[in-house]
């Protein structure tokens, strides 16, 4: 059968964000895919020599435009790593519990997109529509809907008092409700299991082998994330990461719908256990020396170097994003599949293009 | 498709998800971060606010006792806010509403002889 060379994207009614895969197919079949990036590319990276490493926290933030607090708690968490401050208690709860609200609504907006991949709109909008309420959580709590800017070095700007904290729970426990009552269609629906079952396939060895991170590493039954390590204040949280087995679609699916579940009960444990004091201290002076730090984004693990030689701007900025990581993942997942399902598998990785480069 | 059904039935008959805008807007929340705004009278012109910027978009002129703000670089973090020692900056609950033309917000504030030197420097 001859070879067909299809291009897929960057501009692709199914991907929000530009990425290109060259796809090799015999007869509908994949044979190969490479994928090629650099459409939106920013260099905030290079930012760092122009701004200073306290400006730094708003530009991090940008970096992706949908985990922006986790990016930023990553940053602030190295530079207070490196300057030895000990960051209240109070703080490392609350940046726990909008971290957590970030990945709520982050997974609920890629499952969606993801029912929007293979065909199920209605499904997609039921997603989205039980995403806006956690969205006006973060708008009532921090001030903004997605580049909430809560973190500063040494803390947290923004505090919940009592009665915030009570709605909160109660907004959370509704919104687990309505997730819950789209469990059955998410997880059962046979058409649902007919598009992601046995679709992009990836073993445990290969995801390990390959360097897959998050729910990507997750579904194909490794059990690792980075929340395991206790960073703030996770080590209170008794926190089990959620693992599946298949390495399909469908068990990328279910890591993340679970997880979505999982951060409401994280949300409840933190503000449950929320102790009394400063949400934030002073700090004076400025960073020196490097550091690497790592937290749980909703895609993976991401990663900060983070280099300061005490002056006012940072030596060396690198950001390592998990949708990075799965870029390779996502070539081993293509080949043997048919062509339509690329979006569905593209989909899978949670691709976050953006993030990747900066 | 069966087990959508009943969330299908229940919107058929529910309330809408979404609002009859722009006839309904939603109020924003009482804190958030919107459009920023200054009173001028209070400022002392200490350049606080333009050095803590991380849009860069406040420029402060000591002499002249001028502020300035870009608002369409403006990206809402509320920085200024916080470092403002004289709590003259404020933020609306509400976006600024989107414009045409582009401008800058200037402000006259009183020139004085000797402006009072901001000690602390929060970065």
């Amino acid at each position: 059968m001859a070879r067909t060379i299809v291009p897929f994207g960057p501009q692709h009614p199914v991907l929000p964000e530009p990425i290109h895969v060259t796809v090799t197919v015999e007869d509908e079949i994949i044979t190969d895919a490479v994928p090629a990036l650099g459409y939106v590319h920013r260099g905030l990276e290079t930012l760092a020599d122009v701004r200073d490493h306290v400006q730094m926290i708003q530009v991090v933030e940008r970096v992706c435009g949908i985990c922006s607090m986790i990016h930023a708690a990553c940053y602030v968490q190295g530079i207070e790593e490196m300057m030895g401050v000990e960051v209240p208690r109070r703080a490392e709860y609350l940046r726990v519990i909008w971290s957590e609200l970030h990945r709520m609504h982050s997974h609920l907006l890629w499952l969606g997109l993801y029912a929007d991949a293979f065909g199920f709109e209605s499904l997609f909008m039921q997603f989205w529509r039980i995403r806006e309420r956690v969205m006006d959580l973060m708008e009532a709590t921090a001030g903004a809907r997605v580049i909430i800017s809560v973190n500063v070095i040494g803390g947290v700007r923004r505090d919940l008092d009592e009665d915030q904290c009570k709605w909160v729970l109660s907004e959370v426990e509704d919104v687990e409700k309505q997730i819950r009552q789209l469990q059955t269609t998410m997880l059962n629906d046979y058409s649902v299991k007919k598009r992601t079952v046995d679709v992009g396939v990836i073993t445990k060895e290969q995801a390990l082998e390959l360097g897959a991170a998050g729910p990507c590493l997750r579904g194909s039954g490794v059990a690792q994330d980075m929340r395991m390590t206790g960073y703030g204040a996770y080590d209170d949280m008794g926190f089990e990461p959620i693992v599946e087995t298949a390495g399909d679609c469908y068990a990328r699916g279910a890591v993340r719908f679970r997880e979505t579940l999982q951060a409401g009960e994280i949300i409840r444990k933190a503000i449950a256990g929320l102790p009394e004091g400063e949400t934030s201290v002073k700090v004076r002076g400025r960073p020196k020396g490097e550091v690497i730090t790592r937290v749980e984004q909703p895609r993976g693990e991401l990663m900060y170097y983070i280099k300061a030689n005490g002056s006012k701007n940072l030596d060396r900025l690198r950001i390592r994003t998990p949708t990075f990581a799965n870029i390779p993942p996502l070539t081993a997942m293509l080949p043997g599949m048919e062509l339509a399902d690329v979006p569905v598998i593209i989909l899978s990785i949670d691709p976050c293009i953006s993030c990747t480069e900066r | 498709m069966a087990f959508m059904t009943p969330t299908i039935v229940k919107n058929f008959f529910g309330k809408p998800a979404t609002r009859m805008y722009p006839i309904t807007t939603r109020e924003p929340f009482s804190n958030a971060r919107g459009e920023l705004y200054i009173d001028v009278k209070e400022c002392n012109m200490c350049t606080l606010c333009a050095r803590a910027c991380p849009a860069q978009c406040i420029t402060v002129d000591r002499e002249k006792a001028t502020w300035e703000c870009d608002p369409f670089e403006c990206v809402y973090c509320g920085v200024c806010v916080d470092v403002c020692g004289r709590k003259c900056l404020h933020q609306h609950d509400q976006y600024r509403a989107p414009a045409v033309e582009k401008f800058v917000m200037h402000e006259q504030g009183e020139i004085k002889k000797k402006p009072k030197k901001e000690a602390s420097d929060s970065a």
